[in-house]
């Protein structure tokens, strides 16, 4: 779809400002139906530069005249980033991330911002900061969208004009709400995109990846913004292979992992990714059932442990007074921090806050944090053993399809994390892994999650892509 | 694990949090039974196991000694109310 567009956006058969006007007109009112966007970025003004370009002849890139929105903890210069989070509210980065410098150096527009859990706080998108409504369900507006990146896979779903999302995620954030909204998702390989200009939620667990309709889409916006860059230390140096890759399975062994099937899996779900792999082995692969007993059983508890002990040392950034929310500069430096943080941050950033405060204080550590993180080495160790018999691993995206608002209310905090069983392991692993849609289960999407070794984002497309044809 | 309301207070404070005694109250249940289910890695054997503090081997990198581009200050300063030209003005210390 967008490689058609830009062809014709590049030889000036589409009037690139009417186009953005009337998509943004689209944008605006499925933003005011369902919640996507928190920001706008001056889309037409950089459709009337790419315009101009066209009838000097200079049009040129893959993302020529395309839109892309973006998950608001990315920074875009001079417009509000805030990671739907009210203390960052009023911050307009005065930069732009690397992976919005690349799209923009391959002609790309930048829509705006798309609403999230704050900071990333959340699977199901609810957990929006102070002052931030929730995103609805393209499906059914009493449902949730999944999260955190639930504004961009819901404007995913919705839009009808040339799009493609940048998303993020930490633990699942990605996988999650491209399978309650129907659409696809990939997030890479840790390390594959720079993380430069990505409002940090926890380091060693953080990827920036991207949604669309289609896999190749999406596989084509992370192809654009992968390889190492100076400004991130833990970018990989490593070639950026073409993601432009034909779907087969032909003599490929796939994994199924036993635990991600069993009780606690909706039976639908559980139902529609079965037959799903049934048609891969008819197209040539193998099946090879497997187990990953723990990953499955420690995982949560892991990734929750390292990810909150990391997100309360990145939250302590936030005081007040260089950028975002303030107050009156009185009391003490300690009175002034805390007063503007306690306004400022909603219940599930203080809940992690807390939790990851504690993880790391002293006679604590080495019970929570450290062992959490001798955990993750032992998983790393089953995930590779487990590469060594399969090419890929197949498991449902989530165990249920997307609930309804009054559902979640009921959820405790630990019932609301342990909904991520199946997206932490390889988020924390730091594993390539795409969600692709694969059925329906009253009416609601299911996501099928193919799961690939370090750096095989191409061999998890063509995977997908397999199960497409 | 027994979380009390002391515990949550002290945590809190580090963390730069003013909590009201109900919300103490409140997060000091749900810390319990979190942590209780974090508290469950202590039954895998990790003698001898390095910790993973990523999940791809990474080392340190130090850029070339060149002068490179920096925020200027102005554009640094030009994000909050609370400038003394030309340094960032805090609450009192003395």
């Amino acid at each position: 779809m967008i490689t058609k567009f830009v062809k014709e956006a590049q030889a000036g058969k589409i009037n690139l400002v009417e186009h953005t006007e009337k998509a943004l007109e689209e944008a605006e009112k499925i933003s005011k139906e369902y919640r996507y966007v928190t920001a706008w970025a001056d889309a037409v003004e950089r459709a009337k530069e790419l315009q101009e370009q066209v009838t000097k002849g200079t049009a040129h890139g893959r993302l020529f005249g395309v839109l892309i929105s973006v998950k608001d903890n990315i920074c875009v210069k001079d417009v509000e980033s805030t990671a739907s989070s009210a203390i960052l509210k009023t911050y307009k980065p005065v930069f732009n991330a690397t992976v919005i410098q690349k799209c923009l150096n391959e002609g790309a527009i930048i829509l705006g911002k798309t609403v999230q859990d704050e900071f990333g706080f959340g699977g199901f998108a609810v957990n929006t900061g102070k002052g931030y409504e929730k995103p609805l369900n393209p499906f059914d507006k009493k449902r949730a969208t999944g999260g955190s990146s639930g504004g961009a896979a819901g404007l995913t779903k919705k839009a009808t004009f040339p799009h493609i999302a940048l998303a993020e995620s930490t633990g699942g954030s990605i996988a999650d709400p491209a399978s309650f909204c129907g659409v696809v998702g990939i997030c890479p390989t840790y390390g594959r995109v720079s993380r430069y200009g990505l409002i940090d939620y926890a380091n060693s667990l953080d990827k920036i990846g991207t949604m669309a309709l289609d896999i190749d889409d999406a596989a084509l916006l992370l192809e654009i913004i992968s390889g190492k860059d100076a400004h991130d230390s833990t970018s990989a140096e490593l070639p950026v292979p073409s993601l432009d890759t034909a779907g087969a399975v032909n003599g490929l062994k796939i994994g199924i992992v036993k635990e991600a099937f069993a009780e606690g899996v909706d039976n639908n779900v559980r139902k529609s990714v079965m037959e799903a792999i049934y048609k891969l082995e008819q197209k040539g692969a193998r099946r090879i059932e497997l187990s990953l007993p723990l990953s499955m059983k420690y995982g949560l508890a892991a990734y929750y442990t390292l990810a909150m002990t990391e997100a309360s040392t990145n939250l302590a950034r936030y005081c007040g007074l260089r950028y975002g929310a303030t107050d009156q500069l009185t009391g003490t430096y300690n009175e002034f921090f805390s007063r503007v943080r306690t306004n400022n941050f909603g219940e599930e950033a203080k809940r992690r806050l807390l939790l990851g405060t504690f993880a790391r204080m002293a006679g604590y550590r080495d019970a929570f944090y450290t062992k959490a993180a001798q955990v993750r080495t032992k998983m790393l160790q089953e995930y590779a053993a487990a590469f060594k018999q399969v090419d890929v691993l197949i498991t449902p995206t989530m165990p249920i399809v997307a609930p309804t608002f009054d559902e979640i209310k009921k959820l405790t905090p630990l019932q609301n994390y342990a909904m991520d069983i199946l997206t932490v392991s390889p988020n924390l692993a730091g594993l390539p892994h795409i969600s692709i849609p694969c059925g329906e289960s009253n009416g609601l999407p299911i996501g099928l999650m193919v799961t690939g070794p370090h750096f095989a984002e191409q061999k998890i497309i063509q995977v997908a892509k397999a199960h497409g044809k | 694990m027994d979380i009390t309301p002391e515990l949550v207070k002290r945590v809190a404070a580090n963390a730069r949090l003013n909590l009201k005694d109900e919300e103490i109250k409140k997060f000091a249940a749900e810390m319990k039974e979190i942590l209780a289910t974090f508290e469950k890695l202590s039954e895998v054997n990790t003698d001898k196991t390095e910790p993973s503090f990523h999940p791809i081997p990474v080392k340190n990198v130090a850029r070339e000694d060149k002068t490179g581009e920096c925020l200027d200050r102005e554009k640094a300063l030009s994000l909050t109310p609370h400038i003394k030209d030309p340094y960032f003005r805090g609450p009192k210390v003395l």
